[in-house]
């Protein structure tokens, strides 16, 4: 039988506020344990929460860069759960009335599978801590920095229908959240993480089947290999003549495999009520229309802008503009550079292939753009060839240092004094002579082809700084010679 | 709406509340009256009334995103049963 894959996504989204959302507590990463929950955040008696205006204003942002409802009216609820990490026993939370109501993004595959995922909502609520689990003494260790920490929760409609489309919204997500600076975008860290609602149907089903929850994932990678993982096991459990259960699943990516958290959902009864210590938030055009002129260019009009301002294809425009860091590094080089296609294949290729191996953010990657703008000038005049410059960057990136720097430090100066080119050439024509017989007999229109050996042979000769442009020439004119 | 033993062990758990099976009976019918009164309030025609939030005529007011409070853990964490490397320490509570 044929099936149908349908998935909607709960991503969590920590707000880059410099303080929590309802105390003065400091949200900063990495801090000493506990340093950074106040009375508030811990839930002594008598404390009152006030709501961060910062907090407000990003999810309004949020909402404008998805083009949806701003509420005017919102109200927090308690959501009530006993957890050692949520010293309030209740998340606050909203529920009937959030902030951002339905709105939507468009999103591209790899494949160029284009689709409009629809959002149902998007609300704020508040982090809770950390739970170490780590041995003391049989005890657990809380650290209850991160609670309060201001979240946006973005509900998507059951859009998407395979895990491609999955990771491609959930980086559309990354890429709206970035950009607008409302969250730092650090996966790792937590900064975003994703909850998969994922089900099977027969081909042409109405009826959605049952779904199964896959929790806390934080790469875009893991959402595509945790909902491939979860959509075969339904397939097989229902091929098998089994049904699927509706339940929270955890996925492991070093077993590759989700498996069920069902002791936790027995008491899933949240009991949400409005919280008596919040009022309603009400805010007005006013408000919104200001925010709305402080939004930066957002990922779908920076990539219709590379494709019509830097004549890039879709695809590479898609790929530059989808990360912010990533957009204003490549603006940058190009900037230094003067060129466009040059700029996106390095960004994309060179640049990106060592920021993967190294598992590095560019926004702390070693070589600059300043760094890479001027080796890219270097290209462009002739300097040195493409070739060369993948070892300049390769120093640069271990060692540091300016394109010119490299280049003089290392000898890499391109040959382009024609003399020097023609004697090598010589050479190399006099001592493969059978590979110039070869040449001589064979059809003028596949000589070209041939010519790339004899290149080889000089590029060999100079340790690849001759130029390259140079060479073909100089290696058609005397071989063709011997021809007549 | 009426409730029975097992929903009362139901809330109680919930609540992490401990409470001894002779009681149930009594809980039950003091929930059940409760529940009768709220019966009573839903008979009550309410049709074009929008639900009420909060009994205060007013709005939240907003704080400013600044830094306001220090690093306060020793006096915090005084009244902790039990702390060690600046962590709370709770029963175990991984499954």
């Amino acid at each position: 039988m044929e099936w149908e894959v349908v998935i909607g996504l709960e991503i969590h989204v920590q707000l880059a506020t410099k303080t929590k959302i309802f105390s003065g507590a400091s949200t900063a990463f990495g801090a000493e344990p506990n340093t950074q929950a106040c009375a508030v955040d811990l839930a002594l008696p008598g404390t009152l929460p006030v709501f961060n205006e910062n907090a407000l204003r990003m999810a309004v942002m949020f909402g404008l860069a998805v083009n949806a409802e701003i509420g005017k009216r919102s109200v927090f609820e308690r959501k009530n759960y006993f957890y050692p990490d949520l010293p309030k026993g209740y998340q606050t939370t909203q529920l009937a009335e959030p902030i951002v109501g339905p709105g939507y993004v468009d999103i591209e595959t790899e494949e160029g599978v284009q689709r409009r995922v629809r959002l149902h909502h998007a609300h704020l609520e508040e982090d809770a801590g950390k739970s170490l689990h780590e041995d003391f003494h049989g005890m657990s260790g809380i650290d209850l920095n991160r609670a309060g920490t201001p979240l946006v929760e973005i509900v998507s409609e059951p859009d998407m229908r395979s895990s491609r489309e999955a990771a491609a919204y959930a980086r559309k997500i990354h890429a709206i959240v970035t950009t607008l600076g409302i969250c730092d975008g650090n996966m790792a860290e937590g900064s975003m993480r994703c909850d998969c609602n994922v089900s099977v149907r027969p081909k042409g089903e109405e009826k959605l089947g049952t779904r199964t929850e896959l929790k806390n994932i934080n790469s875009f990678r893991f959402i595509e290999r945790a909902i491939d993982t979860e959509v075969a096991r339904q397939i097989d459990l229902i091929e098998d003549g089994g049904t699927v259960v509706q339940e929270t699943r955890l996925y492991d990516p070093d077993k590759n495999e989700t498996r069920s958290m069902r002791s936790k959902e027995e008491a899933n009864d949240y009991r949400y009520f409005p919280c008596p210590d919040l009022l309603p938030v009400v805010i007005d055009d006013s408000y919104i229309e200001a925010i709305r002129k402080t939004l930066p260019e957002l990922p779908d009009a920076r990539r219709d802008r590379f494709m019509s301002e830097y004549n890039l294809s879709e695809y590479d425009a898609g790929v530059l503009s989808g990360y912010s860091a990533q957009a204003d590094y490549y603006e940058q080089v190009v900037k230094l550079s003067g060129d466009a296609k040059l700029s996106a294949n390095w960004v994309m290729g060179e640049l990106a292939k060592y920021l993967n191996q190294n598992d590095t953010d560019i926004k702390q990657s070693p070589v600059s753009a300043e760094q890479l703008g001027g080796l890219l000038v270097r290209i462009k005049d002739n300097t040195i060839s493409g070739n060369i410059a993948k070892k300049v960057f390769e120093i640069m990136w271990s060692k540091g240092g300016s394109a010119d720097e490299i280049i003089e430090a290392e000898g890499l100066k391109q040959v382009t004094d024609t003399g020097a080119i023609e004697k090598i050439v010589d050479d190399v024509i006099a001592s493969c002579t059978k590979q110039v017989d070869q040449y001589k007999a064979a059809e003028p229109e596949k000589r070209g082809k041939m010519i790339g050996f004899f290149m080889g042979q000089v590029m060999k000769a100079t340790g690849g700084k001759a130029n390259p442009g140079a060479v073909t020439g100089i290696l058609k004119q005397k071989l063709d010679a011997l021809c007549d | 709406m009426s409730l029975d033993r097992s929903d009362v062990e139901q809330i109680a758990h919930l609540a992490r509340l401990q409470i001894d099976a002779t009681d149930i009976d009594s809980y039950g019918q003091s929930l059940n009256s409760i529940l009768g009164l709220v019966d009573q309030m839903q008979a009550t025609n309410t049709d074009g009334v929008e639900p009420l939030a909060h009994p205060l005529d007013a709005v939240q007011r907003l704080r400013a995103d600044v830094v306001t409070e220090p690093n306060q853990r020793d006096a915090l964490q005084a009244v902790a049963p039990a702390t060690e490397e600046g962590l709370f320490l709770v029963p175990k509570v991984i499954e």
